[in-house]
């Protein structure tokens, strides 16, 4: 047998979905008994046989990367129940195996297989997306790259109507049904406290119930951003977020202010007035990146 | 055998491995530790806290990288992306050596995250021997490959597991990452005897040596890095330090980690072992 075979061959097994006790699957993914499968290419010795010697690494698989997924989505699991997500992320990893040299990774696609698959999220699925989607963003922004700040002396000249304003890469815009961000922060409050017994659990559990159940939906845009290496969520306008969703876009800051408030109420003075604050805000947050503007300085 | 080409020349004695548990009370209270090994991989990433905090470390002590995803033995080619993100960070550690495993872990684009048991084939060792070269290569500094504990030997086998670890490293010309915790652990696994792997070992090339504690079950023996180094081990690491000399040790504590001076502490009684190789080097 080569490398390849002997290496295709186990990792076949190894990834192979471990019984409901835990155990090794008693058919290899060929249709053949699983005992005969290891017996192939693993050598028993005078304690464990080639199938208890093969199930170590199929256990050693899926403990560490259901714990990674546990890690990373705490509110999708609060969402759906510990027991479905369990279920669900066990499919996900099956349809989805792991193509990243790093765990950090592992999450990257379930937003999409999760839409693809929405029995997995239960009975609501639109909100278990949202949280998801608030997850992914908040890994991405905790170790994202980011780029110098813009300074003031960047802007000097510049004519507003072909600025093009650069986000921080580390920044995530998120459009959502319902207000996640809330339970969320309450998960990993709880998720802090090291205090634990069974009555605390208990309490905290049916807690984390009630607040998924009386989640409504509404409508809510956030900036996903971080400050002193702290990740925040922070609740925006829908015309800030369109403008922001336009300047990563590539647009300029005028066609940018232009479209988001295309169809507002707001007299041109008032709408000036509101952008200007949200920009003096947001460049104090550190979310744009320096740019280089030759053209329009000279 | 100190300082040599596949450590970058360097004398370096006990470290530990850093963790963020520990993160608080490193940059606050400044404790004196040789040096710190960092897991190469949770610092291949853009910015953000794990980078700010590696930066201020890098500031007040050395650091030596250690992977755990490049996978020398896997039949695939190497993660081009990878090794990219990975030079990157040798560009900012200054690392004066970068270990990894001799295992595999991926196969067709597919990773297990695991460090899987290499059948010890010749084929299997010229493949090994080309990706290390290949990465030495790319990354313009000393590689040192590591022996990993196992729970799985292969009837396709060649040759025992030590004899391979040569085959590899006489190949690749390069070092040795010599885990004397992973040797005790295979060899309970296996049945052989943990002096003879020890024995032989080119002690030319050993760059490192790790220590570690790991959970013994009914029938096999688990390296979890989640308690103190046993006695066993510990007489492993002393024949090893008497053959190779005064070598750079790290203590590996992964799991249930416990107070930066409890890790510390128990790295620290490597000095003992050291102390003695430095005494019969003078004499």
């Amino acid at each position: 047998m080569k490398l390849l075979s002997l290496q295709r061959k186990m990792t076949r097994a190894t990834m192979a979905p471990l019984t409901q006790s835990e155990h090794l699957r008693p058919t290899a993914p060929n249709g053949r008994p699983m005992r005969a499968y290891a017996a192939e290419f693993i050598k028993p010795n005078d304690r464990l046989t080639s199938f208890e010697r093969l199930e170590i690494y199929n256990r050693q698989y899926w403990y560490r990367l259901l714990s990674s997924l546990a890690d990373d989505f705490p509110g999708l699991s609060v969402v759906i129940g510990n027991r479905r997500f369990e279920a669900m992320s066990k499919a996900y990893l099956m349809d989805c195996p792991s193509r990243s040299f790093t765990l950090r990774d592992l999450g990257s696609r379930l937003e999409g297989w999760l839409r693809r698959h929405p029995k997995w999220a239960g009975s609501r699925q639109k909100l278990a997306i949202d949280m998801v989607r608030l997850e992914w963003a908040d890994i991405e922004a905790f170790d994202g790259k980011a780029e110098p700040f813009l300074r003031t002396e960047d802007l000097a000249g510049v004519d507003p109507s072909k600025l093009r304003l650069n986000l921080q890469p580390y920044i995530q815009l998120l459009d959502l049904r319902y207000p996640v961000d809330d339970l969320a922060l309450e998960v990993r409050s709880d998720n802090d406290n090291d205090f634990a017994s069974n009555a605390f659990y208990e309490r905290r559990k049916q807690k984390r119930v009630q607040a998924v159940a009386r989640l409504a939906p509404s409508r809510i845009y956030l900036c996903v951003h971080r400050v002193d290496d702290t990740v925040y969520f922070r609740r925006i306008e829908r015309e800030e977020f369109e403008i922001l969703t336009s300047l990563r876009n590539g647009k300029t800051l005028g066609r940018a202010v232009g479209a988001a408030f295309r169809n507002s109420k707001l007299s041109a003075e008032e709408q000036a007035a509101t952008v200007q604050d949200w920009f003096r805000r947001e460049a104090a947050l550190g979310w744009f990146c320096r740019i280089e503007i030759p053209e329009a300085k000279s | 055998m100190p300082a040599n080409r596949f450590n970058g020349f360097t004398e370096y004695g006990v470290g530990i491995g850093l963790r963020s548990p520990h993160y608080t009370h490193i940059l606050t209270r400044k404790p004196v530790v040789d040096w710190f090994e960092i897991i190469s991989e949770n610092f291949m990433i853009g910015g953000g806290r794990p980078l700010h905090i590696l930066d201020q470390i890098l500031e007040q002590y050395r650091v030596v990288q250690h992977g755990v995803s490049m996978y020398f033995g896997s039949a695939e080619k190497l993660n081009r992306e990878h090794l990219r993100r990975l030079k990157d960070l040798v560009k900012r550690t200054k690392t004066p050596w970068l270990s990894d495993h001799l295992c595999w872990g991926s196969v067709d684009g597919r990773y297990t995250h695991d460090l899987l048991p290499m059948p010890y084939t010749f084929e299997a060792a010229r493949i090994t021997a080309q990706k290390v070269r290949e990465v030495r290569d790319f990354l313009e500094i000393p590689v040192v490959v590591e022996n990993v504990s196992s729970y799985a030997e292969f009837h396709m086998s060649e040759m025992t597991e030590w004899e391979f670890l040569n085959e590899v490293v006489e190949r690749a010309d390069c070092g040795i990452l010599l885990d004397v915790n992973n040797i005790y652990v295979s060899s309970q696994n296996h049945n052989f005897n943990p002096m003879e792997y020890v024995n032989s070992v080119p002690v030319e090339r050993v760059a490192q040596i790790h220590i570690a504690g790991h959970s013994k079950y009914r029938k096999y023996i688990l390296d979890t890095h989640d308690h103190p180094v046993i006695d066993p081990v510990w007489k492993v690491y002393s024949r090893a330090i008497e053959r190779i000399g005064h070598t750079a040790t790290l203590l590996e504590w992964d799991d249930r980690i416990p107070t930066f001076d409890e890790v510390h502490n128990e790295a620290l009684k490597a000095n003992k072992f050291l102390a003695g190789a430095s005494l019969a080097r003078a004499v």
